[in-house]
């Protein structure tokens, strides 16, 4: 069949060239980040380290990434807690609206950041809510509910329960089958679900925008500033270092969970 | 996301008796359902009732005054412009590669999903930064085409529309093949095998048997990039810049910069509703598909 020779030769040319533009930001990036010149021209004319080295020297970035980080490991562990606690009710729950339960907790993914953003920020002012870690904080469980709901779910409804009435059967104690036979189970969409809801915390920038202040700035934003006051290489740097960081963690998680798993919408 | 997941099967304990009383279960959703209702549903309903709402009674008179200006006009053409642009190139270039990936095996699949997830899982700033990048006057867009000699001067993007087009349709086309792949994969192949036997051309084949089964991914994946697309902030601001203004670009600035909340919010509930009718529509249709499958 030689119109569908065609096609697949036609579809996998698209896919090829898809695969150098998704990958041409990164590749840019890194290269860039080891030019020697103050420019942004490719390829650099002369190698050197000098980005990093100025990198370490901005004194705003580390406070920045480590609020990223406390922010998004303490919203992704709460969502853990209440996204899986929900999920387990949609799913083996038999009361009505449980579809619009699941809809409503995955909703923000859909929503404009921004939206969300200012209707939070007069939210806060009439409650009085002023702190800008505590706002944050409030504000990234909405981001990373949906993440962990989704992926929860989907792994809870596709769980065989009848494997824990075997279990204790075969002499096993309530809570010791939940543990040897629901959680390894369980395990790859709570990790799947965490990791896509850390990162999506780690990279918030509409919402997150509101709730700063001269002190308390995330990541996003620290090197949103960084662009519009002094673009250098150096941002290039950190960039690299932030793309070093996301292959590590997605390296264990294929070693955990599998890459098809993660590609699993 | 939102779409497939509330197509995803919530009933696998329909059939059996539960093993707890109903109102127990209940209580689990409790905590999250209450916390994204006072955190998240009710400031978004007080932000509608707030932009109707002024001390003197109810009054659409901001509304009136945001679209009785023919520049909000443009803003909302802008917006409205750029989403659609944007989720045709990612459908036009995602659709081949969903079905590409279904179909790849060993190692062109792994770099395929590698090529998704990847750039997907790194921060919007760090791909916005890199296309600035690319798009220079000396970036490697210009550097290829005048090398190719397709065009004897450098030609320029940042700044302009088709720059901040390119630039939003790499960053979200894993959105848009995602949903397509999880659909692709699983159409037997020997569906269209039959199909042929029985007589049916390749384009019968690729319309009434292909087309169709793909559908629910191709509506979750324009759910998902429109919307993602109209309410995009940071990409606009660091390809296009201050001077081109969108529904979410004015929404920020007026609360960021301007101080002029009662446009910010005029805007963000305009952008809501936009929002809030892509979700419905797109879940209707997909409720529509399913019953026709």
């Amino acid at each position: 069949m030689i119109t569908e020779r065609l096609f697949n030769v036609l579809t996998a040319t698209v896919a090829a060239l898809v695969v150098v533009f998704l990958l041409t930001p990164i590749v840019v990036t890194i290269l860039v980040s080891f030019t020697s010149s103050t420019v942004f021209t490719l390829p650099p004319a002369e190698w050197s380290t000098r980005w990093y080295a100025r990198m370490t020297t901005r004194p705003e970035l580390w406070p920045s990434l480590m609020l990223s980080v406390e922010i998004a490991l303490i919203s992704t562990a709460i969502s853990l807690v209440l996204g899986t606690l929900c999920a387990i009710a949609v799913v083996r729950g038999r009361f009505p609206g449980r579809e619009a339960i699941q809809t409503f907790v995955v909703s923000p993914l859909m929503m404009p950041g921004l939206v969300i953003g200012v209707a939070m920020l007069q939210l806060f002012r009439e409650v009085g809510l002023r702190d800008a870690y505590a706002s944050l904080l409030v504000a990234h469980v909405v981001i990373t509910m949906p993440y962990v709901m989704r992926t929860v779910t989907a792994s809870l409804s596709l769980f065989d329960f009848s494997l824990i009435d075997a279990a204790r059967t075969l002499g096993c104690s309530y809570p010791k089958a939940l543990l040897k036979v629901m959680a390894p189970v369980l395990a790859p969409g709570f990790l799947t679900g965490a990791l896509f809801a850390f990162l999506a915390s780690m990279d918030n920038y509409p919402i997150s925008i509101f709730f700063t202040d001269a002190w308390t700035k995330t990541l996003p934003i620290q090197m949103l500033q960084f662009l519009e006051e002094q673009p250098d290489p150096s941002i290039a740097a950190m960039s690299s270092c932030l793309i070093l960081l996301t292959v590590a963690v997605l390296f264990v998680g294929d070693r955990l969970v599998g890459l098809r798993r993660l590609a699993d919408f | 996301m939102g779409v497939t997941a509330a197509a995803a099967p919530v009933g696998a304990a329909r059939t059996r008796k539960p093993r707890r009383p109903v109102d127990l279960l209940v209580l689990l959703a409790l905590p999250a359902v209450g916390y994204l209702g006072f955190f998240f549903a009710l400031p978004l309903v007080a932000l509608l009732a707030k932009s109707v709402w002024t001390s003197a009674g109810p009054s659409i008179e901001s509304y009136a005054r945001f679209f009785g200006d023919p520049f909000s006009w443009q803003v909302v053409g802008n917006t409205l412009k750029i989403a659609t642009l944007v989720t045709l190139v990612t459908l036009v270039l995602g659709y081949p590669t969903a079905f590409a990936m279904a179909r790849a095996r060993g190692i062109f699949q792994i770099l395929l999903l590698v090529a998704m997830i990847l750039p997907l899982s790194i921060g919007v700033v760090v791909k916005a930064f890199s296309w600035q990048i690319v798009l220079r006057r000396d970036g490697v867009v210009n550097q290829l085409l005048v090398w190719s000699g397709l065009t004897d001067e450098p030609v320029r993007f940042l700044f302009t529309e088709t720059g901040l087009v390119l630039g939003a349709a790499n960053i979200f086309l894993p959105f848009m093949v995602l949903p397509i792949y999880s659909v692709a994969k699983m159409i037997d192949p020997r569906l269209t095998e039959a199909a042929a036997t029985l007589g049916a051309g390749p384009m019968y084949r690729f319309f009434r048997v292909i087309l169709p089964l793909s559908m629910p991914g191709v509506v979750a994946g324009i759910a998902f990039v429109f919307s993602m697309a109209i309410s995009m902030y940071v990409i606009p601001t660091l390809l296009i810049g201050d001077r081109y203004q969108t529904l979410a670009t004015i929404t920020g600035r007026s609360f960021l910069f301007l101080r002029n909340e009662q446009l910010g919010a005029t805007t963000a509930v305009i952008l809501l509703v936009i929002a809030v009718a892509v979700v419905l529509g797109s879940a209707r249709l997909a409720r529509g598909l399913r019953r026709t499958a």
